[in-house]
């Protein structure tokens, strides 16, 4: 019998939302939530001995705390092979998983597999280490991971060869391999030309990878001159949240007028985010977005001035097609504004 | 956002809590913050401590983007 642990935040066990992501880690004997369809899929041989659930934000605020204790739960049960998520597009929880199956990968020395929708940032972090099933960016997509997932997860716990990326369904670790082919190489170069010029699709034997880096601005001079402006992806808005920012995969972002604010209050503010507890940033928008602070310090002198808008959007399963465009537009603004430096919050 | 608005020539500073994913997602310059639901505030502290923590943290942050840095620089002193 191949024994299983697998891991799952607050939300899949049923524990509850946003208002539990600051749960501890606990564990508790057999399948709990989805690791009852994983289960069935990994069929009579592998049985999931044990569910470890964590609170995403618990996790996150406390990575190294919270990865040993979780170690020490999983070891105890001496597994053959260790499963978590699958994430989807959470980012905190793409992020547990990752971080808790290399962990596990390095010091129990033992096959690990998680699974989630490849923008989720838990992706780029651990792809390298980790075989991570692509899903979708949604729980609509469980009835499809939880196979490729198994499928996966068998060939890992009997040793078996792992085919590519696209055979498996896992997201590219950039590993490269010796291969034989029945065509020689120049031959494959030319059908693969032929193929481009008449616009038919081709795989490329050998992708490159893509390192989208940005070198830092040079630093800020005289602060007392300069005018900073705001921007979060904490979804801070005027009360009642005029643009109807979504609370999630925001579609949209908001440039909100600031002049004469000198203190986001509980009747003035709140969150449009749909991605963690709102009741903090609710009470308090100053929390988020220190509007009240940086006035103090432009009133001190410290600051030359608080640029007159702020922008906001809710960084929530947003796509990072949509990040960009939001930015790369009011980037532009801010630049025709005069703005010297940007100060960004995220939740 | 944070490499678009570098990309575009502004200097700018993320203040972030999980530090892992800013430094994944490309930011050069980072402040650690508090806590995913209140980055910049600690509702246990009373108003005036909890502007004094907030305070301090922009002023991090401010530090930062006086800062001459080359590459991902996270600001946790």
């Amino acid at each position: 019998m191949i024994k299983v642990v697998h891991y799952i935040n607050q939300f899949f066990s049923g524990i509850g939302g946003e208002e539990k992501a600051d749960i501890k880690p606990e564990v508790r004997e057999g399948v709990v939530g989805p690791g009852m369809a994983l289960k069935a899929a990994l069929g009579a041989d592998m049985e999931i001995v044990a569910t470890v659930i964590c609170g995403d934000s618990y996790f996150n605020e406390n990575i190294e705390e919270a990865t040993a204790e979780i170690i020490t739960m999983i070891s105890k049960y001496s597994p053959d092979l260790f499963i978590a998520g699958p994430a989807f597009n959470a980012g905190r929880y793409g992020v547990a998983c990752g971080s808790i199956c290399k962990a596990v990968k390095e010091e129990l020395n033992i096959p690990v597999l998680t699974a989630m929708y490849i923008e989720n940032p838990g992706a780029d972090m651990f792809k390298k280490d980790l075989h991570i099933v692509e899903t979708a960016n949604a729980a609509t997509g469980m009835r499809k991971a939880i196979p490729a997932m198994a499928n996966l997860a068998k060939k890992l716990a009997h040793n078996q060869e792992i085919g590519s990326p696209v055979e498996e369904g896992y997201i590219s670790r950039g590993i490269r391999k010796n291969v034989f082919k029945s065509e020689r190489g120049s031959k494959r170069a030319v059908n693969m030309l032929v193929a481009k010029l008449k616009g038919e699709s081709f795989e490329t034997e050998y992708p490159m990878p893509v390192f989208d880096r940005v070198a830092p601005n040079p630093p800020i001079l005289d602060l007392t001159k300069a005018k900073i402006a705001l921007v979060t992806s904490g979804g801070i808005v005027p009360k009642h949240n005029p643009d109807r920012i979504e609370s999630s995969s925001a579609s949209k972002y908001g440039k909100y007028d600031i002049e004469g604010v000198y203190d986001l209050t509980e009747e003035t503010y709140e969150t449009a985010h749909g991605g963690h507890d709102p009741v903090y940033a609710n009470l308090d928008a100053d929390r988020v977005l220190p509007v009240d602070v940086l006035r103090d310090l432009e009133k001190e002198g410290v600051i030359g001035k608080l640029h007159r808008y702020f922008y906001s959007t809710v960084g929530n399963g947003t796509s990072v097609a949509s990040s960009k465009a939001f930015a790369h537009k009011f980037t532009q603004e801010l630049l025709a504004d005069g703005v010297d430096a940007v100060i960004l919050t995220s939740t | 956002m944070v490499k678009e608005i570098e990309r575009a020539g502004l200097p700018v500073v993320h203040i972030c809590t999980v530090v892992p994913i800013s430094l994944t997602v490309g930011a050069n310059r980072i402040v650690p913050a508090i806590a995913i639901p209140h980055p910049l505030g600690n509702p246990a502290l009373s108003y005036e401590d909890e502007k004094l923590l907030r305070r301090n943290i922009v002023l991090k942050a401010l530090k930062a983007l006086q800062t001459d840095v080359h590459e991902q620089t996270v600001f946790d002193k």
